[in-house]
């Protein structure tokens, strides 16, 4: 059930959200990034999914083209990101100097019982075996230059500073532990979430 | 740019739907080539006010105009009805989040088609975007799709609807290899 992760993705997110106000705005992929991003601090720039699995990146696109001068940020799972690959192809095509992507590989599907993904190893036992499939490398693949893989707390703080202010689309892959976390919820309606977004960024919803 | 794509814009349905577009004030075209739409892309592409966007499949269109929305920007994702079927399950987002989205459609698989494999996503294709809740303004005459698209991004942008505008093969007219060679 484990891997060899190291970093927790809860305290990370927190990190990488810290001091957030009007910038950045925040797409979050279904299921354990939505409640990290939430334990973060709720707010009207989130935009946590309850379902659209494999959506966060083009979001993000949708949002960071139509929103140059405001930081975006994607942050999302392993198995979300696997469903939506050629959306990297995508994202390089329009190049958003705006845009941030950050995976929390933990090589397992959490929401479904923590069955391993794609990126889990090669030969790993009959439950736990995946392809080894590599996040970063398919990203670069896909035409995204800025490319990094973290593992190591002494790594993060660069890591933070990367999603929040370098010249994008930056691709980040993180690998975090498997772990139980608590769900901690924001609101559910998706046309409030909607709504609210608009607000806080355009003055109407 | 060819003798076909520099026709001034307004001679042609295909020409009418672009004015529509930017009428409407669209400023993201999202698309997964096609023959149908050929020309309205190329029109998108060379417009400074219009981004356009290759989509590697179309249900990425569904997410891309949810993004285009909340940053307050409108949207158009262009379409052959095999890719509907791509759309599906992200199109449920138009009723979760309760966007604005409009999508163009050249249909194929009805009015004469040669290719057997075409058929069936083509029919399934009203009925799958009415499962979903999508509003369907089909036409087939070349002297309505003006009005009709126009009415279609009203529904869209004014009314806050999900609407496909069905762009009947009879109106494309029908695909053909010319001489075909059996193997």
């Amino acid at each position: 059930m484990s891997n060899k992760a190291t970093l927790q993705r809860r305290p990370l997110v927190k990190k990488i959200l810290e001091g957030a106000d009007d910038d950045p705005l925040v797409i979050a992929g279904l299921g354990s990034s939505n409640w990290d991003i939430t334990e973060a601090g709720d707010r009207p720039l989130n935009m946590p999914l309850w379902g659209g699995m494999g959506a966060p990146v083009g979001m993000g696109l949708g949002l960071a083209l139509a929103q140059p001068r405001k930081r975006v940020l994607v942050i999302t799972g392993d198995g979300d990101m696997l469903m939506s690959l050629g959306s990297l192809a995508t994202v390089a095509t329009q190049q958003p100097d705006n845009l941030a992507i950050v995976v929390l590989d933990n090589e397992k599907f959490g929401e479904t019982g923590n069955q391993a993904t794609h990126t889990s190893p090669r030969n790993n036992g009959p439950t736990e075996s995946g392809a080894g499939a590599d996040l970063g490398l398919i990203a670069k693949g896909c035409g995204i230059a800025d490319v990094g893989i973290v593992r190591e707390a002494g790594e993060v703080a660069q890591l933070v500073k990367d999603v929040r202010t370098k010249k994008g689309p930056i691709f980040r892959v993180v690998k975090v532990m498997v772990e139980k976390l608590e769900f901690v919820m924001p609101p559910q309606d998706g046309a409030h979430l909607k709504d609210r977004f608009r607000q806080a960024l355009l003055g109407h919803p | 740019m060819n003798a076909e794509t520099s026709i001034k814009s307004g001679a042609d349905w295909r020409d009418q739907i672009f004015d529509v577009l930017q009428a409407h004030d669209i400023k993201q075209v999202y698309h997964v080539p096609d023959a149908g739409h050929s020309r309205l892309i190329e029109h998108c592409q060379r417009s400074n006010a219009i981004r356009t966007v290759t989509l590697t499949t179309e249900e990425e269109g569904i997410a891309l105009a949810a993004g285009a929305w909340l940053g307050g920007q409108r949207s158009v994702l262009l379409m052959q009805s095999s890719g509907v079927g791509n759309t599906i399950n992200l199109m449920g987002l138009t009723k979760t989040l309760r966007f604005p989205f409009l999508t163009l459609i050249t249909m194929r698989g009805e009015w004469g088609e040669f290719n057997s494999w075409q058929y069936p996503m083509g029919q399934g294709t009203p009925k799958v975007l009415d499962a979903m809740g999508v509003l369907l303004y089909p036409v087939d005459k070349a002297a309505e799709v003006k009005a009709t698209v126009d009415a279609a991004a009203r529904a869209a942008f004014n009314g806050g609807q999900a609407v496909a505008v069905l762009l009947r093969q009879k109106l494309i007219g029908i695909k053909d290899f010319g001489k075909k060679t059996a193997r």
